[in-house]
């Protein structure tokens, strides 16, 4: 076609709106860049901003107590949670999508609960796995209960046809066993390994080390690609289950996939640092508030609106309460619900 | 390659246990003509027509020229049909113009450029006369906005079996004649065939070069408007008393005095 589009109008206003959306992912990960500074930056002992630029461009600048201060607790704990807020948003992204349920987090389908009941056979009841590192075993516990779940959950809805309905109410029904579960561990449990059990439940990035940090990167860095390959098929998911299969999608793959990689994600980032909720659920609804539904772009951008929240969480943890440390849980909620209703506010004048 | 045909033979569709059709049999539907699915509730016209879309298991023999479409995998009865639900998403943040493009990129089977599959989208859009509202979202639209919308769509796939689930439904009566003048139009240019499920039966009679009256899975008649169209089949297939007249402009007319 080498004479002028009939369209040239309209082409051009839709390049426009790509640009737009373009600058606007793009700007959610200028604005992750700034909250990972800011929760490097703060901390019990004041250490300037510009003490941690430098410390971490040249390490060797750094005296021994800022250095440990700065690359084995402040960086690993600001890159796990962006790491953290990345995955579950985008495990969020794809399940709100596949099951057609704005309501749908990476924990609706009984998840984190799956992950602590792994948790607390592990805590309470002193299970071990073989060739596993003692520090590791609890991760390892959470992380296989979590993601067998999700297999348990497929294959069910397999012999039950690949319906959303089914999926859900499959889901809720794990959801409540495995709550059946964690509180008959936590009646036969002692005071100390309840409190720990309790603790490790609430989520919190104090558990971040190199190696951990490395796993799950490497789990999203495996995943993400796949997720955005599969990005056309999941914005014409949304035009409905029969109009996508029309479009010769096969649906049912698509669904077991995704959910293969949202169980991958979720149980990663539980095993580490526990149940962190919330994320899952309003990231994607920030992302699709700004850039829209072509999954090109709201995945990204679900992804770095998870990581900006989970950073700004992470700082408040640190700020709340002066010297003390909050379980990172407990303000995601705290943190994302005002951010959240304000923009339900802001796009309701525009309507 | 003359007009395609399609030949349905001993189909029999159901959901679990539950038969909606058993062992229906049709002379072939030729292409370049509309043919209209008409019925009372529950005859099971959506489920025919999502059979053949391949949406639902079916047994027996549903071919198109020489291709059984049965044995065919998703994206391989996507190539040749093309299937518009009656159900419209709700809330979903796409615009006019991604969700056309979606029907294009999702499977790509002949891979298209990115940039054809923008001209092939905005044309759909044109040819229903919306690509005025290309970057409008489909949650700011009317019902019959959003009803083009899904046309478009379907359309856009250029198939050769277009199956729409009554089409009209949400739209106003400008609408409805104009959507259902360009159906034809697409038939008589592409050759294609259109398989139409229509509750208006005076428009089926209309624009439709034939009729298929369902009832419980079974025909009830098959045949032209004149043909399939009497006070006899409606009386028994609608329960209704029924005339059925040509008017003074000579199209058929179906005035229905009372309930039976």
């Amino acid at each position: 076609m080498s004479e002028l589009s009939p369209h040239t109008q309209q082409l051009s206003a839709y390049a426009r709106l790509v640009r737009r959306r373009v600058l606007i992912v793009a700007g959610l990960g200028a604005l992750m860049l700034v909250a990972m500074l800011f929760d490097i930056a703060t901390g019990p002992s004041n250490l300037p901003l510009a003490d941690v630029i430098s410390g971490i461009l040249s390490p060797s600048s750094l005296d021994a107590p800022a250095r440990v201060i700065i690359w084995e607790v402040r960086l690993p704990y600001a890159l796990m949670a962006v790491l953290v807020g990345a995955a579950l948003a985008l495990a969020g992204a794809e399940m709100q999508t596949i099951l057609n349920n704005p309501l749908a987090s990476p924990f609706t389908l009984g998840v984190s609960s799956a992950a602590a009941f792994g948790a607390a056979l592990a805590l309470v009841l002193g299970m071990s796995l073989p060739f596993i590192p003692t520090d590791w075993n609890l991760p390892a516990f959470a992380f296989l209960f979590a993601f067998a779940s999700v297999l348990l959950l497929q294959a069910m809805a397999r012999l039950r046809g690949t319906g959303v309905e089914t999926l859900v109410l499959f889901g809720i029904a794990l959801v409540f066993t495995f709550n059946a579960l964690v509180a008959l561990v936590q009646y036969v449990a002692s005071q100390e390994a309840l409190q720990q059990l309790v603790f490790w439940s609430m989520g919190s990035l104090a558990r971040s080390t190199w190696a951990k940090l490395g796993v799950l990167g490497l789990v999203t860095l495996i995943v993400v690609p796949f997720s955005l390959k599969a990005s056309w098929r999941m914005t014409a998911l949304r035009l409905g289950e029969d109009r996508a299969r029309s479009f010769g999608i096969s649906v049912a793959r698509l669904r077991f996939f995704s959910l293969l990689r949202v169980s991958l994600l979720a149980a990663t980032s539980v095993a580490f640092v526990g149940t962190i909720g919330f994320i899952g659920l309003v990231a994607p609804h920030i992302a699709r508030l700004l850039v829209g539904e072509d999954h090109r772009f709201f995945l990204p951008g679900s992804m770095l609106a998870g990581a900006v929240i989970m950073s700004l969480a992470s700082v408040a943890s640190k700020t709340i309460v002066p010297g003390a440390l909050l379980p990172v849980g407990i303000v995601t909620s705290l943190i994302g619900v005002p951010f959240f209703i304000a923009l339900i506010f802001s796009r309701r004048e525009r309507l | 390659m003359g007009t395609p045909q399609l030949s349905i033979d001993g189909l029999s569709v159901g959901y679990g246990r539950r038969k909606i059709i058993e062992n229906l049999s049709l002379p072939a539907i030729s292409g370049g003509a509309v043919t209209a699915l008409i019925g009372p509730n529950a005859a099971g016209k959506t489920t025919l027509l999502r059979a053949l879309a391949g949406l639902v298991p079916a047994k027996g023999s549903i071919r198109l020229d020489d291709t059984e479409l049965t044995a065919l995998s998703v994206a391989g009865h996507a190539r040749h049909v093309t299937y518009m639900p009656q159900a419209l998403p709700q809330r979903v943040a796409l615009t006019v113009f991604e969700a056309t493009l979606s029907a294009l990129m999702s499977a790509r089977a002949d891979a298209i450029s990115t940039a054809e599959a923008h001209e092939r989208a905005l044309h759909a859009l044109d040819r229903l006369g919306i690509a005025d509202l290309a970057l409008r979202g489909l949650d700011e639209l009317s019902g019959g906005q959003r009803q083009l919308a899904s046309l478009a769509q379907s359309i856009v796939r250029e198939p050769t079996v277009l199956l729409l689930d009554e089409p009209t439904s949400a739209l106003d009566i400008h609408h409805q004649l104009r959507v259902m003048q360009l159906v034809a139009e697409l038939a008589r240019e592409r050759g294609i065939i259109v398989v139409i499920v229509l509750h208006d039966i005076a428009q089926a009679a209309r624009y439709a070069q034939r009729i298929v009256l369902l009832e419980q899975g079974t025909i009830a008649a098959d045949g032209s408007p004149d043909a399939a169209i009497t006070p006899a089949t409606l009386a028994r297939v609608y329960k209704v008393e029924a005339r059925v007249e040509r008017c003074s402009h000579g199209t058929l007319q179906v005035i229905v005095d009372r309930a039976v």
